[in-house]
């Protein structure tokens, strides 16, 4: 890899820029696309954009299609987002596992005794109310938000612009109780069915999750489920 | 193809890599760029080698990492990118081979 393109990449990554890599698997000859451009080998070639804007928005990585199957494009794009709601001891141990997963992580909370930098070292912290804060994070199709305050107030504001964004996942913490009568207000404010069914509550998968740590074991593993796990093979079609 | 890794870890390996080059030592870069059947880990993945054997990043669950480490080392030396196919219809099944039954393409290049 030229020393050229690996440091432009690097500084890509830096500004959270997306881009992609290609390599020509027979020739040797490598390039970079970033902000609409080819640099390198594949500047004055075959027009390749259309293909890797396509491996680009479905953030896969891999061989082109034919006739340039020895052409190898590598998406790097920025981390899948995070959004916790409530900087509560749950997030203190959700933030830090999700980082490790690779996710950019932000805590929101208004609550300035909550979202401190001495119980989230290392974590973005947005000291704003939910609603304000996730609609200057505007989450898209690769942000999860998870909701932890306990507190209607907060939550439903959350939620509010949660369920008018296009986020692959969003996450409720309460009990079975808690979240009928979460759904309940959610519906008096306007929300319909189909709105309501991307809610995953209680949050979490079912694993007897108990203390702080096992219940971001377990919200993760739901996002990470949501994320990567693939349909069940549909049953054959023949009569 | 399959989903692009999140950029946190490989950020971590280019940025490794990059550092041993600055430190004058031969670097090389290897990358899953196709697998078949179950392979451990996707396309896209990375693994950084030095000439000591140094490596940062994984191109399998640790099956095949012994041998491309020393493909590395004459990719470094001779600055010609490998392409290495790995997998159980493979000769070299016996010596590396994926225990998953997978295959894998990892491809080799010098950092330069």
């Amino acid at each position: 890899m030229k020393r050229d393109l690996l440091d432009s990449l690097m500084q890509a990554q830096r500004r959270g820029t997306t881009c992609a890599m290609l390599r020509d698997l027979k020739t040797g000859g490598q390039g970079l696309y970033i902000n609409g451009e080819f640099t390198g080998d594949f500047a004055s070639g075959p027009n390749l954009k259309p293909l890797v804007l396509k491996a680009i928005s479905e953030d896969v990585s891999g061989r082109l299609p034919e006739p340039y199957q020895d052409i190898f494009v590598q998406v790097f794009n920025p981390p899948v987002r995070l959004i916790v709601v409530g900087a509560v001891h749950i997030a203190q141990a959700l933030a830090p596992m999700a980082a490790m997963a690779g996710y950019g992580v932000t805590v929101i909370d208004p609550r300035r005794a909550f979202a401190t930098d001495q119980r989230f070292p290392g974590v973005t912290l947005l000291n704003e109310w939910p609603d304000d804060g996730l609609e200057a994070l505007k989450p898209d199709r690769r942000t999860a938000v998870v909701t932890l305050t306990h507190d209607p107030k907060l939550d439903d504001a959350a939620l509010s612009v949660a369920l008018k964004s296009q986020c692959f996942y969003i996450g409720c913490l309460g009990s079975r109780k808690t979240h009928q009568a979460r759904l309940n207000r959610l519906t008096r404010m306007g929300f319909g069915e189909a709105d309501l069914a991307r809610i995953h509550g209680p949050v979490g998968l079912p694993i007897g999750a108990l203390t702080p740590a096992e219940i971001a074991v377990s919200t993760l593993a739901q996002i990470t489920q949501v994320r990567r796990a693939k349909p069940a093979a549909p049953q054959s079609a023949a009569a | 193809m399959t989903e692009a890794l999140a950029s946190a870890a490989t950020e971590d390996i280019l940025r490794e890599a990059a550092a041993w080059r600055d430190a004058g030592r031969g670097v090389a870069l290897a990358t899953v760029v196709t697998t078949w059947g179950s392979s451990p880990r996707p396309v896209g993945s990375q693994l950084a080698v030095d000439q000591g054997g140094r490596m940062i990043g994984s191109v399998s669950g640790g099956c095949i990492e012994g041998a491309v480490v020393k493909e590395a080392q004459d990719v470094i030396a001779d600055g010609r990118p490998r392409l290495l196919d790995f997998g159980v219809t493979n000769e070299q099944a016996w010596e590396v081979g994926l225990a998953c039954g997978g295959k894998v393409q990892v491809y080799v290049e010098r950092v330069e």
